[in-house]
């Protein structure tokens, strides 16, 4: 590859100062590179994953201080951004989707209108063409009938229907970067499948860059392309995604030995035992 | 209770649970008839608004049912339950911060079963109950709030087993965990089934759990009962129905070629 990454972060560290004058630290140390590709970010509740790719979008709230000594988007500081300057990448080159669209949609206001919305505060535009588009994307996250859905409100939606909302809503500013945080973890198996299609088109065809925080090992293999294993708060390993079952770090032997397996039954699950030593 | 004179310990015939929605009622649950053996663990799978959940509720006798009937242990049981017929079965919830009282301490928690029906040495059945999910006597004084996730679901266990029933009801007990909390969580079940002989019935919408801790499987879609299954059929993927064949698929991850809708 001789183009440089997309993004880039070096050494980022994120910690919340307690109210004790103590220091937790959320994220520690983290370096990683992303291209045009499906990144994976696993790790259990607590190991920093969302907020990584919370801080990719400058949203790590306060009294949170974020520090690295790079995070460079397509050649641009991210560090130095100030509110305004941020307005132009958040949710226009970069965007995020967040896990239960019953908590990220406004439920007192359609969704055709939410998505124009998103539409006109990043694209030019009037009226008549952010409703074309908006309807365009509707039918792109393969919603059947898009004129229904856009007059609907978020509560008369399905999960999955909802899902595929916050996704065309994300995707109608065409970001560089998507960071999908748990986006099918509160669907049914068959609608996860089809909304990791359609984020598997998008990558395909538009290039877009994915980052995927899960904590779904069988999702990660099967659809990303890498992986980045997080405990607590550090990368304890990066792997090939369909690989993953060959790991070498046994917190990943671990968490893949604690999954029980349609086609490979376990008498016993294997349990985490957690080693001081990962935490160094 | 004897478990070797009674053939099911479960038997739903013919359940129906229909819910009024204004005008309209919705059928959640029509014509399903199965039967759960002594000590077995059943699974029942399907996706959200399969009625799933409903089918346990109905068990329990949380929801009436407005067809058929349910039979625990050879007894048809009334709509209205009985004390004695609720200290049957106890039910163990997705979300353990939803289902513990916030302001009773996990002592508390435990106490509340054994006071509604009567039991004597209350000190020793919590002591036991806690000791026998993993946990001690430190954490008896604790609210839910300073728990972990699977500390708590091991608590709503220590609950639901205080009373000593002879049957679990189980609705999606691991969704809520990690998949490393899940696991001790699924061990802790499948060694309380060994200790206890618990009959139970296990509803989740993950094929994999319930593929590890049971041995037969209905498939739910609709409110209909679309297959029954043993695990055997279902790794060797001998499954009769198109829909449980696209569970199973979907189930194994993503793949590009079956996801096309």
């Amino acid at each position: 590859m001789t183009e440089p990454p997309l993004l880039q972060v070096a050494n980022l560290d994120v910690s919340f100062l307690q109210r004790g004058g103590g220091v937790t630290h959320a994220v520690r140390n983290v370096s990683f590179a992303l291209g045009r590709e499906r990144l994976a970010i696993v790790g259990e509740s607590g190991s920093g994953k969302s907020t990584v790719g919370r801080a990719m979008l400058g949203l790590v709230p306060r009294p949170g201080v974020v520090t690295a000594n790079r995070i460079a988007f397509d050649g641009i500081d991210l560090r130095s951004l100030s509110p305004r300057q941020w307005r132009q990448y958040r949710g226009r080159r970069i965007s995020m989707v967040m896990q239960d669209p019953k908590y990220s949609l406004n439920p007192v206001k359609k969704i055709g209108a939410q998505i124009m919305e998103t539409y006109s505060l990043h694209r030019r535009g009037g009226a008549g063409q952010a409703r074309r588009h908006a309807l365009e994307m509707l039918e792109a996250v393969r919603i059947r009938d898009p004129d229904l859905v856009f007059d609907a409100y978020p509560h008369q939606l399905s999960g999955g229907m909802g899902q595929r909302v916050m996704i065309a809503m994300m995707l109608i500013a065409e970001p560089d970067l998507l960071i999908a945080d748990e986006p099918t973890s509160a669907l049914d198996v068959t609608v996860q499948n089809q909304v990791l299609r359609i984020l598997d088109d998008l990558v395909a065809q538009r290039g877009m860059a994915l980052i995927f925080i899960s904590h779904n090992l069988t999702i990660v293999s099967s659809f990303c392309d890498r992986v980045l294993v997080m405990y607590a708060g550090r990368i304890v390993e990066e792997c090939d995604a369909r690989h993953l079952h060959l790991a070498r770090h046994p917190y990943t032997q671990a968490l893949v030995a604690a999954a029980p397996e349609i086609d490979r039954p376990k008498a016993e699950l294997l349990t985490v035992q957690r080693d001081p030593a990962w935490l160094t | 209770m004897r478990l070797e004179n009674i053939g099911a310990m479960i038997e739903v015939s013919g359940l129906g649970v229909t819910f009024r929605a204004g005008r309209r009622s919705i059928a959640a649950v029509s014509g399903l008839s199965f039967s759960v053996a002594p000590g077995e663990t059943f699974g029942i799978v399907g996706e959200s608004g399969s009625g799933k959940s409903t089918v346990l509720k109905a068990i329990a006798g949380l929801v009436p049912p407005s067809l058929g009937s349910i039979a625990i242990a050879g007894r048809i049981v009334a709509m209205r339950r009985s004390k004695a017929d609720r200290r049957q079965m106890q039910f163990v919830f997705q979300d353990p911060y939803g289902s513990l009282h916030p302001r009773h301490t996990i002592h508390q928690a435990l106490r509340e079963p054994l006071a509604i029906h009567g039991l004597d040495e209350a000190e020793r059945r919590i002591a036991d109950a806690i000791a026998e999910v993993g946990l001690g006597r430190e954490h008896f004084f604790r609210y839910p709030h300073e728990l972990s996730g699977g500390q708590r679901q091991r608590v709503a266990i220590a609950r639901a087993l205080i009373l000593a029933p002879p049957i679990l009801l189980l609705d999606e007990p691991t969704s809520a965990l990690d998949v490393s909390i899940q696991a001790e969580i699924l061990n802790l079940l499948a060694k309380l089934r060994r200790d206890r002989q618990l009959t139970s019935i296990l509803v989740s919408h993950d094929l994999a759990v319930v593929a590890h801790l049971c041995d037969r499987i209905a498939v739910l879609q609709g409110g209909k009962l679309v297959e029954l299954l043993d695990v055997a059929r279902l790794r060797g993927g001998d499954l009769r129905e198109a829909y449980t064949r696209q569970l199973l698929q979907a189930s194994r991850g993503y793949s590009r070629d079956d996801s096309a809708s």
